[in-house]
């Protein structure tokens, strides 16, 4: 790969940033290429310890600075305990305990759950502290979300348009289909009734770019891609999306820095490792979708409105067989489903820039170099780092073969299930669970 | 360091403020041993425990909203907060202009924030077509300090929709351009404004002017993936124009030619040929002049060549070029 920064003209900001962000980025990458090969090893090893020392240490006590994130105490609970889970790490059990404790004060008694104790139940912190719990995992945990009021909570979201309200007259977009969706799916609690016209929806909000946006209209931005593709496989209706469209503009947020960037011509973000990384980890279990997309004849497979007009009848062609399926199947189908497709991304890239420019030595990972660590950073550049590892396993479970693991084997991480973004040992508990009660 | 320690003089505690002796202030339900718990300051935790009282009364008043002005002060993220200011906003019939200018004061803090913007929009809503210049004044302002802001465009977007005030939209998108031509954000309302704006026409009316306008910016950069993105949307829904626009081709022939920042007008060649463009020994020249392929790869069809090429010049995206190559067969 090449490592100086072009020489050209710099004229515009977007430019002079880029440049800004390439030299930093190739400096490291330089420096790096200069050490010896043992110091090498030692800088792409994933600090676990200082990382769990991190983690731990937010988990037990944060700092004034956090105000401003008190209405999303669910998040740092999911940032925090599914990162220790991707260690493969726990805390221990009165610590995981208090934690049940805490999520149970943050449940509204109508339902849902709210950014911390009183607070008016909203989606995103929902899917936050139900993530959590499944992480968690153990009768306990998982037995105290009163699914029957959180099922009437989703129901008071949903909206005329097929999408959801984040929370009681709150803001409609894709990340509340996303939310809405997974966690109903994963509390096996999802049904027609919240399902419908989320396709629409979805399908309104994909850009002429081929990513997707929050609201129709918006720019392609990878946070919402991620949600966007995820819902759709979620609710069995991921033909119905122009996937040729969207992999043409996944493919290139990768950029020289060797990250992802979330939009166009925007700058690396470590957190895109899981965003965009994760929509490739999903593609790989939908190439029989592309495939028939490819081979249009006549479109080519580059025709969305003709597509979309004719598949409305959902189902013939979906993840399960009979159209009449069980929607809260389609997440387990999914992951069991032989992935066919080899990663459309540069894995060892990516691998190499959270190694190495995402993650800060002392504990932690962050956007990109020159910024602070943070919980949410430290979350999705681990949850992006478990999907290179495993993209080219054939089995979801199964470890991946050490040629596909950057630096040493040792920085192998938990696999998750990339429908729902947790841990898949815990996944598969919380499946048995609430399939069985 | 300075303004915040005034802060704090000036700052009265509640439990001093006479006009708040009848409340009795409700403390967190944090547990006796909460995960996360925060540090909060003592002035936060006052304040939320007076929130916390008023809105378990459902005390829709005067006092109440000044409480969720400090409350949002100290904390613009709590949406609980905002969803109950707007309830005392409703009940007491307030002046939602001065509101306005509550959230540009909260704008020049952090504008980042999904509450505010959400709020904006309930407030313009109301407003009507009062608050268009307003709003379109007030979105303007934060795209200048930031021309990629995601909250900002889409509350502009939906003034546009809701309100209206297209008059001068395009030229406003010219203008972003011209100022950094690879701003994708300005691209996108561009996109936005000729498929939606009730006075262009839409998408065919504008479809010939747009492609001559994006032509010209692909030649003068053709590095910017954001204008052979623009250009390739205004076929979003013709793919057969699309392919046979000679204006299309010849871009991609042009940048070819110059054998620089070529990547763009390959993947685009790529595309029209599986689409069912006819490629002139022209297009062939060109290909072969950006390197020799391997031995074994020596007369074989065009789009195979462009994949082993773009597979050489553009290695970040190594298996996307080579997963294309394996499904030239099928598309083509």
């Amino acid at each position: 790969m090449e490592m100086e920064p072009r020489e050209s003209q710099v004229a515009t900001v977007s430019q002079r940033e880029q440049l800004m962000v390439e030299s930093k980025v190739f400096q490291i990458y330089n420096m790096f290429g200069d050490l010896p090969r043992n110091a090498q090893s030692l800088m792409l090893e994933l600090q676990r310890d200082n990382h769990m020392e991190y983690l731990t240490g937010g988990f037990r006590q944060l700092g004034p600075a956090f105000c401003s994130l008190d209405a999303n105490r669910p998040w740092l609970c999911y940032w925090i305990l599914h990162s220790v889970a991707l260690l493969g790490d726990a805390f221990d059990d009165e610590v995981e305990s208090n934690a049940i404790d805490f999520l149970n004060r943050c449940q509204d008694p109508n339902g849902g759950y709210g950014g911390g104790p009183g607070q008016l139940p909203h989606l995103a912190t929902a899917y936050a502290a139900v993530n959590s719990l499944v992480t968690l995992g153990g009768q306990k945990a998982l037995s105290s979300v009163n699914r029957d009021k959180l099922y009437r909570f989703l129901h008071q979201m949903k909206q005329p348009s097929g999408g959801f309200s984040m929370h009681d007259a709150g803001e409609v977009d894709v990340r509340a289909c996303y939310t809405a969706i997974s966690v109903a799916s994963i509390l096996n609690i999802l049904d027609e009734e919240l399902a419908q016209n989320v396709g629409n929806y979805i399908i309104s909000c994909q850009t002429y770019e081929g990513g997707f946006a929050g609201e129709p209209g918006s720019e392609a931005h990878g946070g919402y891609t991620f949600c966007g593709l995820a819902t759709m496989i979620l609710i069995n209706e991921v033909n119905r999306l122009d996937l040729t469209r969207l992999i043409d503009w996944l493919v290139f947020r990768q950029g020289r820095e060797c990250g992802f960037q979330g939009r166009t011509n925007k700058l690396v973000d470590g957190c895109y490792s899981f965003w965009q990384g994760g929509a490739f980890a999903l593609l790989r279990r939908l190439s029989s979708f592309v495939d028939e997309q490819l081979v249009k004849p006549g479109t080519g497979g580059h025709c969305s409105t003709d597509r979309q007009l004719s598949s409305l009848s959902v189902g013939e062609e979906g993840l399960n067989a009979s159209s009449s399926g069980n929607l809260n199947d389609f997440g387990y189908n999914f992951i069991k489903r032989h992935p066919e497709m080899e990663p459309l991304f540069h894995s060892m890239a990516l691998q190499q820039y959270i190694l190495l420019c995402a993650q800060e030595q002392e504990g932690g990972l962050r956007d990109k170099p020159g910024k602070r660590r943070d919980f949410y950073h430290t979350c999705y550049c681990l949850s992006g780092l478990t999907v290179c590892q495993y993209s080219w396993s054939e089995e979801e479970e199964s470890p991946p073969p050490a040629s596909a693991v950057f630096g040493p084997y040792s920085n192998l991480l938990e696999p998750i299930h990339p429908l729902y973004n947790v841990v898949l040992e815990k996944y598969y508990e919380a499946r048995e669970f609430f399939t069985s009660s | 360091m300075a303004s915040s320690d005034e802060e704090n003089r000036q700052w009265i505690p509640f439990q001093q403020r006479p006009e708040w002796s009848d409340v009795t202030p409700i403390a967190q339900d944090d547990g006796p041993n909460p995960v996360v718990p925060i540090a909060y300051k003592d002035n936060f935790v006052e304040t939320m425990d007076y929130f916390r009282a008023l809105y378990q009364a459902d005390e829709r008043s005067p006092r109440a909203l000044g409480l969720t002005t400090e409350a949002i002060l100290l904390n613009p993220g709590n949406y609980t907060v905002w969803h109950f200011r707007r309830l005392i906003l409703d009940a007491l019939g307030a002046d939602l202009h001065r509101e306005l200018d509550f959230t540009e004061t909260i704008a020049n803090g952090n504008s980042k924030n999904y509450q505010l913007w959400h709020h904006r929009r309930w407030i313009a809503e109301k407003l009507g077509t009062n608050a268009t210049s307003k709003e379109l004044e007030f979105t303007k302002k934060i795209l200048s300090l930031d021309a990629k802001h995601y909250h900002a465009w889409s509350h502009r977007q939906w003034v546009l929709e809701a309100l209206g005030g297209w008059e001068n939209e395009l030229y406003y998108c010219d203008e972003l351009l011209e100022e950094d031509i690879f701003n994708n954000s300005a691209w996108n309302q561009r996109y936005f404004v000729i498929t939606r704006s009730p006075i262009l026409g839409g998408l065919k009316a504008m479809r010939a002017s747009e492609v001559n306008y994006t032509v010209k910016a692909i030649v003068a950069y053709p590095e910017n993936e954001s204008s052979w993105r623009y250009l390739r949307g205004l076929y979003k829904d013709d793919d057969h124009m699309w392919v046979n626009d000679p204006q299309v081709s010849s871009v991609c022939s042009k940048v070819l030619s110059a054998k620089h920042n070529f990547v763009f007008a390959l993947s685009t060649l790529l595309d029209l040929m599986c689409h069912g463009f006819q490629p002139s020994q022209e297009f062939r020249d060109a290909v072969d002049a950006l390197g020799t392929p391997d031995s074994d790869e020596r007369g074989s069809d065009l789009a195979t060549t462009v994949c082993s090429v773009l597979e050489r010049v553009d290695p970040i995206r190594v298996n996307y070029w080579r997963w294309r190559k394996s499904k030239l067969f099928q598309a083509v």
